[in-house]
C-alpha cells in the first residue's frame, strides 16, 4: 500500500489521543458512575451510531439513499435472535454470521440502485422498510421458541419467550454496554479502512460523476453493492447486538418511520465523516431518552426539532455538526482571543 | 496511431458523427470544428459513453470499441472532462492515486507516479491539500495529472483550457506538450483555443457536422480555405 506523503503529524497525533480519551472514558468511566438506565440508553447510542454510519457510508461517501437502514437493522435483530434461539455458536461468530446474512439481503435491497438513483432509490428502499414492518408484525417477531422457526404457544407473554443470549462473560447490563462499544468501535475501525483506502476512492470518484468515474476505470457495479455489502454488514452485526441487549425483541420497536428518522439524525451529525455517525447515534438514543425518562417531556417532540435541525443542516451546513460545531468552535476561540487582546490593551493604556 | 473508418453514431434522428474516417498518426492531435460539429461525441465514444451504429476504432493495433468501457482505463486510456470532474472531498494525491489504483499500473510505485505526475502538471499546492479548497487553475491542474498517471497511452483532453486566463493557457501549454515525450502517450486535444492548438499539435484535424473536413500539419489546416470558412470565419488571424 502506497503511503500518502503525509508524515504523521500533530493532527494525527491529536486526534489519536482524543479518540483514545474518549474510548477510555466510554468503556471505563461512564459505567462507574451512570445508572443502569443510561447505560442500557448508551448501549443503544452505540448500536445507533453503527447504524447511522451505515447510513453514511451509502450517501456520504457513494451518494445512494437509502431510507431502509433501520429496516436491515431489524432484520439483523431477527436472524440473530433466531439464530440464537436455534444454534448454540458462541456470540462472536454469530455476530458475524448474522452480519454476513444481513450483508447478503442488503447487497439484493441494493440492486436497484445499480439502475436507480436520488429519489427512486430512497423511495424503494423506503418501501423495503415498509415491507419489513409489516412482515415483522404479520409473523409476530420473534416468536422465541425452539429451533430456528419455532412459535411459543403465547408469544405476547414475555416469560415464555427465552431471551436472547448474551457473550458469557458479558451477562450484566455494563459489562454488556462494553463488550457492545467495542464491537462497534471494531466496525467504526472497518469503515475508515475503507474509505481511507482504494474503495474509499472510488466510491468519491462515483459520488463526483458517474462518467468520470467510469472513464477512470472504476466498476461502477462492483463498488456500490461493496458499499451496501459493507454497510448492511455493519447494520446486521449491530442488529445482534440490539437483539441481546433487549432481550426479547419486539416487532413494534422497528417503525417504518424510524428509517427516516435515522436518516434525518444521520444528517444533521454529518454524513462526511465518521464523528457525524457518533453524533447521528447520540441524537437518535440519547435525546428521546432525555426528553421522555428524565424531563417528562413527550418524545414525539423531537420529531419536530430533527425536522428543523434537518432544515437548518441541509440550508446551511451540509457537513452537519460534526463539521460545523469544531469550525464554530474554533471562531468562536478566536473571538474570545481577540476580546482578551482589546481588554489588555485598554488596561495598559493610562487613564 | 488511432485510426478511425467509417464511424457513425446516431441519436433518434441526429447523427452527431456522420462516416467519419480520420488518423490520428501520434504525438499531441489537435481536433477542432464549430459547436456541435461532434467532438465530444467522439470523445464520448472513445470512452464507451456512446456505442457508434457503424465504423471501426483502431488504437495501436486494439479493437478499442470491443473493449468494456471501464476497462479502457486499464488499456490507458484518460480523459478530462469539459465539466470539471476532480473530486473534491479528496486530497490532491488521493485524486490522482485513484487513477493509477485501477490502471493497472503496479502497486510498488503508486507513490512515486502520483508524485511525478503532480510535479509533472507544475501543482505548487501540497499533495495533501483538499481539492475542494484549490483554485480554478490548480484544480485544472489536477485533473490533467490524473490524466497522465499510470501508463497512459491515449489521452483525450476536452477543452483544458476552457476559462483560464492566458498565463495559465502558456504553462498548461507547456505541459500539455511535454506529454507525448514523457509518457509515450498520444494526446488528442479539443480546443477552441486556436493559439493552444497551433503550440501544442503537430496535426489537426478539423470535423463539421460529423464529417472530417480537413486533416493533416496544423498550420497547413489552419489555412485551409474550407476551415476558415466552417469555423474559423474568413478573418480569423493565425
Amino acid at each position: 500500500m502506497a503511503r500518502v506523503p503525509i508524515d504523521v503529524g500533530r493532527g494525527t497525533l491529536v486526534r489519536g489521543a482524543v479518540i483514545g480519551a474518549l474510548l477510555a472514558f466510554a468503556l471505563a468511566g461512564l459505567p462507574a458512575f451512570a445508572g443502569a438506565d443510561w447505560i442500557t440508553t448508551f448501549t443503544s447510542v452505540a448500536i445507533y451510531s453503527v447504524t447511522a454510519l451505515g447510513f453514511g457510508v451509502l450517501y456520504g461517501r457513494v451518494g445512494m439513499i437509502s431510507l431502509g437502514q433501520v429496516a436491515l437493522l431489524s432484520v439483523g435483530c431477527w436472524v440473530g435472535a433466531r439464530l440464537s434461539y436455534a444454534s448454540s455458536m458462541p456470540f462472536p461468530i454469530l455476530l458475524l454470521v448474522v452480519g454476513l446474512i444481513t450483508c447478503v439481503i442488503g447487497v439484493l435491497v441494493g440492486l436497484p440502485a445499480l439502475r436507480l438513483s436520488g429519489l427512486y432509490l430512497a423511495l424503494i428502499t423506503l418501501m423495503f422498510a415498509g415491507a419489513t414492518t409489516v412482515v415483522l408484525s404479520v409473523i409476530d417477531f420473534p416468536n422465541g421458541g425452539g429451533g430456528f422457526t419455532a412459535r411459543s404457544a403465547n408469544p405476547t407473554l414475555a416469560t415464555e419467550t427465552p431471551p436472547v443470549r448474551r457473550p458469557s462473560w458479558a451477562t450484566g447490563d455494563a459489562a454488556y454496554y462494553r463488550y457492545t462499544v467495542i464491537v462497534c468501535a471494531i466496525l467504526f475501525l472497518l469503515a475508515l479502512v475503507h474509505v481511507s483506502s482504494k474503495p474509499g476512492r472510488a466510491w468519491a470518484s462515483i459520488r463526483e460523476s458517474e462518467p468520470a468515474a467510469l472513464s477512470a476505470g472504476v466498476n461502477i457495479t462492483l463498488y456500490k453493492l461493496w458499499a451496501f455489502a459493507l454497510a448492511s454488514f455493519m447494520t446486521g452485526v449491530s442488529g445482534c447486538l440490539l437483539a441481546a441487549q433487549v432481550g426479547v425483541p419486539r416487532a413494534i420497536t422497528f417503525q417504518t418511520q424510524d428509517s427516516l428518522t435515522l436518516a434525518a439524525t444521520a444528517l444533521i451529525g454529518g454524513i462526511f465523516s465518521l464523528w457525524g455517525a457518533v453524533v447521528g447515534g447520540v441524537f437518535n438514543q440519547l435525546l428521546p431518552f432525555l426528553f421522555q425518562a428524565q424531563w417528562g417531556v413527550n418524545a414525539n417532540f423531537l420529531l419536530i426539532i430533527f425536522g428543523a435541525g434537518l432544515l437548518q443542516v441541509l440550508l446551511t451546513a451540509p457537513g452537519g455538526l460534526a463539521e460545523q460545531f469544531p469550525k464554530d468552535m474554533a471562531k468562536l476561540g478566536r473571538l474570545a482571543v481577540r476580546g482578551i487582546r482589546a481588554a489588555s490593551r485598554r488596561k495598559r493604556r493610562p487613564a | 496511431m488511432i485510426t478511425v473508418e467509417h464511424l457513425t453514431v446516431r441519436f433518434a434522428g441526429v447523427t452527431p458523427i456522420d462516416d467519419m474516417s480520420v488518423v490520428f498518426p501520434g504525438g499531441t492531435c489537435g481536433l477542432i470544428g464549430p459547436n456541435g460539429a461532434g467532438k465530444t461525441t467522439f470523445f464520448n465514444v472513445l470512452s464507451g459513453f456512446v456505442k457508434p451504429v457503424a465504423g471501426t476504432i483502431t488504437a495501436f493495433g486494439d479493437n478499442l470499441l470491443k473493449m468494456a468501457d471501464f476497462r479502457r482505463a486499464r488499456w490507458g486510456l484518460r480523459r478530462t472532462f469539459q465539466t470539471e470532474m476532480a473530486i473534491e472531498r479528496l486530497s490532491v494525491f488521493d485524486n490522482v492515486a485513484m487513477i493509477h489504483e485501477h490502471s493497472g499500473a503496479k502497486r510498488s510505485s503508486r507513490r512515486g507516479d502520483v508524485l511525478a505526475a503532480i510535479d509533472f502538471v507544475g501543482l505548487e499546492a501540497p499533495p495533501r491539500a483538499r481539492v475542494g479548497g484549490l483554485g480554478a487553475r490548480e484544480r485544472r491542474l489536477v485533473e490533467v495529472a490524473r490524466a497522465v498517471v499510470g501508463r497512459p497511452r491515449l489521452v483525450l483532453l476536452d477543452e483544458p483550457a476552457a476559462g483560464l486566463p492566458d498565463e495559465e493557457t502558456e504553462h498548461l501549454s507547456r505541459v500539455i506538450q511535454r506529454i507525448p515525450d514523457e509518457f509515450g502517450a498520444l494526446v488528442i486535444l479539443v480546443d477552441h483555443d486556436m493559439s493552444l492548438v497551433s503550440a501544442c499539435c503537430e496535426s489537426t484535424a478539423v470535423v463539421d457536422f460529423g464529417k472530417l473536413i480537413a486533416s493533416g500539419p496544423t498550420a497547413e489546416v489552419l489555412r485551409n480555405e474550407h476551415v476558415m470558412r466552417a469555423y474559423l470565419g474568413t478573418e480569423a488571424q493565425i
